[in-house]
């Protein structure tokens, strides 16, 4: 089995976030980039499928600040290659329209199996990969995945509905799948593996050129939703007083 | 005794019927039974030195198969005392078959290093346990907990998790200037080395407040690295990342090596033990002092204002005390409080108890709990509870937080826990440390 | 009149989700908007018959398998779209959404806007507004051209607005001759294991720290979720102490949860806990300690005794 995995780098969301002088992006200067937590299930996933059935895992990125270092970390995973696309800005917001686009048109030259990539990415604002980049290469795609049963023709997904509930289908290969949890957490790479990966490792680099972008959502502003103030809202009165109040603040969720 | 409640019985086997024969007299007793009974030998048949091969391969993991089987270990074994543990026991079931690289077993040992002072033959748990992670890390097996901390490790520069440039943030609350060296990078005497839990963790900033006041008020030459500062990684070294350790050490290297300082001073023990033993092994030498050991000599300029009016207990931190000899110091700066009356524990100094903390033990709470009967934590504070102190002091950034939740989960919120530069900070001010 | 506003419902296993009514009432406002109609599309027979009135059409798409399976519900709706020629199309950031949103857009060349908390119609635009970097930032954003597909995150809108009595028009699409052609097949719906317990997937958490005290005292709260029909969560001390097992554990080491509403009872609020539910979109904590941590992340606080509250929520909530 051939897997691909899409992974990417996101802006650390233990870092206070800034907005750009334009107000349209993120401060991306001194921001930390981080690999996209999803993504790393992807690999797992990808890692534990190869354990158990035999796979050849190319991991695939765009070029974005500190990637080589996930990449090299793929490679000390247990990735068998590693694929840094270039041809965009690594210091603008690639969005998933367009990062879906550079995707695929690597992808067009490569045969797989499966390609696995995470749920979805905090700055997604113009949807989650999986969906678009399997419209874009008109394969089956699921994503909220769960549960990955390879065979040769079909992959069989366990997908979560909400609530619990679990969807199960099979899907024709090849197809596009976006995991929300691997069967285990994800690996461990040891410092020591990661640094030697850097040192006898290879990123191999592949050029896309994109002609037309598809459309995408135009950002007027991006800003801070206003502080709820420092603290939480005293409830007063007695128990049953109170009680009433929390049960009030449940049902206005939709809830209860 | 067995506090945990755990402990295995002895097994022994029987005599059923057992005659003792004088050799002077010829006469015979019968002594079947009773408390004369007689047990018979046991002959060791059920094992074999193949276990370890493995780990005798390791840099640092020959010494294991040394154990003779005297078992001194055992007692003074902190994880003993909450289960089954030691190097004795982990050296028999070595040779019963288990395979300590996929044992639970392997996490337990916080490599306090009270084995190794009794050890008639040197078995160096503090280098058999981290050679030994470290192969099973590569195999995968690492606890989860620790493999968080140890990406965090990697990602941040700090246990926490913390943002990097957050290091600096205590200072503010200090109300004493705490000069950057990033900033104002002119030479300096000392060079604070904050670390981690004086950096993040909020009680441990309320300790690092007091220690720049009190450097101030002696007219310490001091500065910090700020966000520039990464951990020295020491425990991440013991429980099996020395490639993160290294990692760690080529970066502080580069930023120690644009400033000009003559002593490098830490609260954290585990720091002090990587720039004192590690660090010149890898040829980087520098003048580190643990941050009792520079205070001690100053404590008669200091102009308390006030008494503590206390009775204080002192719980010596593994790493300065038998990993690196210092007992005095801390317990000088403690004396040298007024007002302070030093009640030490039955295990203290040498022999001194372990938090639990070290060799990753910080970081496998959630893991250990499955395997103690209590946390080290909590045992520790109840034999400090048991002095009747007022104060468990401390000086070590892992134990403030460790020893007050301790002290909660155990019915004695009565303890206040305190590092010795907070005391020395409240006397020095004319506080009341009750309040 | 043309259909401008089509909502998606998220009805796999049936029931019809409460977030559905809420499109259905923000879709009024902006088919309103619009002067156009709005639309409704539903796999199978509607359920409840009735509730569907703020909708003008109702769409059933038949002869689709029982359970889920993405490609056929993407050719399926793509039979919809193609039929409605919907100006904007709203679905939830559900596993349907997630799914589809981002394959419909691009197969129908529309625009696309995810994580959506509010959309307004300002002149002909539609002003959008997203959560990004896990609510740490808003984005506004216009569209302008269409079609365009809005993935919502459910509890945005008031749902009974949308809850409407009436009966739509119904339109029947019969999508069962061409699934064949899908490339995919659903086996079938797994019902949840309710031996074990995902507190990660519940809009609703009942959480219980350290305050507790014991064993015993923990049944009093678990009372409690149980009348909520919501998962019982904790702290770490709760789960080190043995009162509940490792899969409730709410933090660091335990798991990350991410509910509508969290309950926090006798939860101090450690940077370890907080770090496991901090983006909670409400967060109600009971605590007698009013200095305690967690009524710095918390949006409602009580210093009442949990063991006076909590059984008077328990009451309320039974009756």
């Amino acid at each position: 089995m051939r897997i691909v995995v899409a992974m990417r780098q996101l802006a650390d969301l233990v870092e206070e976030l800034e907005v750009n002088d334009e107000g349209t992006d993120i401060d991306r200067e001194f921001v930390k980039f981080v690999s996209n937590e999803w993504d790393e299930a992807a690999l797992e996933e990808a890692l534990t499928l190869k354990d158990e059935l035999g796979a050849t895992v190319t991991v695939v990125a765009l070029d974005e600040p500190d990637v080589d270092q996930t990449l090299y970390a793929a490679l000390a995973k247990g990735a068998d290659r590693v694929v840094k696309l270039t041809g965009n800005d690594p210091d603008t917001w690639v969005r998933s329209r367009e990062r879906a686009q550079r995707l695929a048109s690597f992808l067009a030259g490569e045969s797989f199996d499966l390609l696995l990539t995470g749920v979805q990415a905090a700055d997604d604002l113009d949807g989650q990969l999986a969906g678009i980049l399997g419209s874009l290469l008109e394969v089956p795609h699921a994503a909220v995945v769960v549960g990955v049963e390879g065979s040769d023709s079909k992959v069989r997904v366990i997908q979560e509905m909400g609530g619990g509930l679990l969807g199960v289908s099979e899907l024709d290969l090849p197809a596009v799948l976006g995991i929300q949890a691997a069967k285990q957490t994800p690996r461990y790479a040891p410092i020591s593996r990661i640094r030697q990966a850097m040192q006898t490792g290879e990123i191999s680099e592949h050029e896309v050129e994109l002609s037309d972008a598809s459309a995408q959502v135009k950002v007027r502003r991006l800003y801070p939703p206003e502080s709820t103030g420092a603290g939480a809202t005293m409830l007063k009165g007695s128990p049953k007083e109170v009680a009433a109040e929390i049960i009030e603040i449940i049902k206005s969720k939709g809830l209860v | 005794m067995p506090v945990g409640g755990n402990k295995q019985a002895a097994g022994v086997t029987e005599l059923a019927e057992a005659i003792v024969t004088s050799p002077l007299s010829g006469r015979e007793w019968d002594v079947s039974g009773g408390s004369s009974r007689m047990l018979h030998s046991r002959v060791l048949t059920d094992y074999s030195a193949s276990g370890f091969a493995k780990i005798a391969a390791l840099e640092g993991g020959n010494s294991l198969e040394y154990c003779f089987g005297c078992g001194k270990c055992v007692p003074v074994c902190p994880v003993d005392l909450v289960s089954e543990y030691g190097p004795r026991k982990i050296h028999r079931a070595v040779q019963t078959g288990l395979d300590l690289f996929k044992s639970d077993e392997l996490w337990k040992c916080t490599t306090c290093g009270n084995c190794l002072r009794v050890c008639p033959k040197e078995v160096n748990m503090i280098e058999v346990m981290p050679a030994v992670r470290e192969v099973a890390m590569v195999e995968g097996t690492i606890p989860d907990e620790l493999q968080q901390i140890m990406e965090k490790t990697f990602r941040y520069g700090n246990a926490l998790g913390e943002n990097p440039r957050r290091r600096p943030a205590w200072t503010k609350g200090a109300g004493v200037d705490v000069r950057v060296l990033a900033s104002d990078p002119s030479p300096v005497d000392v060079l604070f080395y904050v670390e981690d839990y004086w950096s993040f963790h909020p009680r441990g900033q309320q300790a690092a407040q007091a220690f720049a006041r009190i450097m101030t008020s002696l007219n310490v030459d001091f500065a910090i690295l700020g966000a520039e500062e990464k951990t020295l990684g020491d425990s991440q070294r013991l429980a099996g990342e020395k490639g993160l350790f290294e990692a760690l050490m080529e970066e502080v290297i580069d930023v120690l090596a644009k400033y000009q300082f003559n002593r490098i001073v830490t609260p954290d023990p585990h720091g002090f033990n990587a720039l004192k033993k590690v660090y010149p092994k890898y040829g980087h030498t520098f003048e580190a002092l643990h941050y009792s050991q520079l205070l001690a000599p100053l404590l008669e300029q200091i102009d308390f204002q006030g008494s503590l009016e206390a009775t204080v207990t002192f719980h010596d931190p593994c790493y300065l005390g038998r990993h690196n000899g210092e007992y005095e110091a801390p317990r000088k700066i403690i004396e040298a409080i007024p007002g302070v009356k030093l009640l030490e524990m039955g295990r203290c100094r040498e022999n001194s108890y372990c938090c639990g903390g070290g060799g990753g033990g910080m970081w496998l709470d959630g893991f250990n709990a499955n395997h103690l009967s209590e946390r080290l934590s909590e045992r520790r504070v109840r034999e400090a509870a048991a002095t009747g102190a007022d104060i468990l002091a401390v000086a070590c950034p892992y134990e403030v937080s460790r020893f007050e939740d301790a002290a909660k989960s155990t019915g004695n919120e009565g303890l206040r826990v305190m590092d010795i530069a907070e005391m020395v900070d409240i006397a020095m001010r004319g506080e009341d440390w009750r309040s | 009149m043309s259909v401008d506003v089509l909502v998606i419902a998220e009805a796999v296993a049936g029931e019809v989700p409460d977030v559905t009514y809420e499109l259905l009432g923000k879709g009024r406002e902006l088919s309103d908007g619009f002067s156009g109609e709005l639309a409704l599309v539903l796999a199978g027979e509607p359920s409840p018959q009735n509730l569907f009135g703020a909708a003008d059409v109702l769409y059933s798409m038949s002869g689709m398998e029982a359970g889920y399976c993405a490609p056929q519900w993407e050719m399926s709706l793509g039979e919809v779209i193609r039929s409605a020629h919907p100006k904007v199309v709203l679905v939830s950031t559900g596993t349907v959404g997630i799914d589809l949103a981002g394959a419909l857009a691009t197969q129908f060349d529309g625009v696309l806007a995810s994580y959506v908390i509010d959309a307004v119609m300002e002149g002909g635009s539609l002003v959008v507004t997203s959560q990004l970097y896990g609510g740490k930032l808003l984005s506004e954003v216009e569209i302008d051209s269409f079609p365009a597909v809005l993935s919502v995150v459910p509890g945005s809108f008031a749902s009974d607005v949308g809850r409407v009595v009436g009966e739509p028009r119904r339109e029947v699409i019969d999508v069962g001759g061409s699934l064949s052609s899908a490339k995919g097949i659903a086996i079938e719906l797994r019902e949840p294991d309710s031996s074990g317990v995902d507190i990660t997937a519940a809009p609703l958490l009942v959480s219980v720290g350290r305050g507790i005290g014991s064993k015993e005292n923990v049944e009093l709260v678990a009372e409690l979720a149980e009348a909520m029909k919501a998962p019982l969560s904790a702290s770490r001390p709760v789960i080190d102490q043995g009162w509940l097992p490792k899969p409730h554990q709410v933090g660091k080491s335990g798991k990350k949860v991410k509910p509508t509403v969290y309950l926090a009872f006798g939860i101090s609020g450690a940077p370890e806990h907080l770090e496991g539910m901090r983006s909670a979109d409400v967060i109600i904590a009971c605590n007698t300690d009013a200095k305690a941590p967690i009524f710095e992340v918390a949006h409602y606080g009580t210093t009442l005794d949990l063991f006076d509250l909590v059984p008077e929520l328990t009451d309320q909530v039974g009756g």
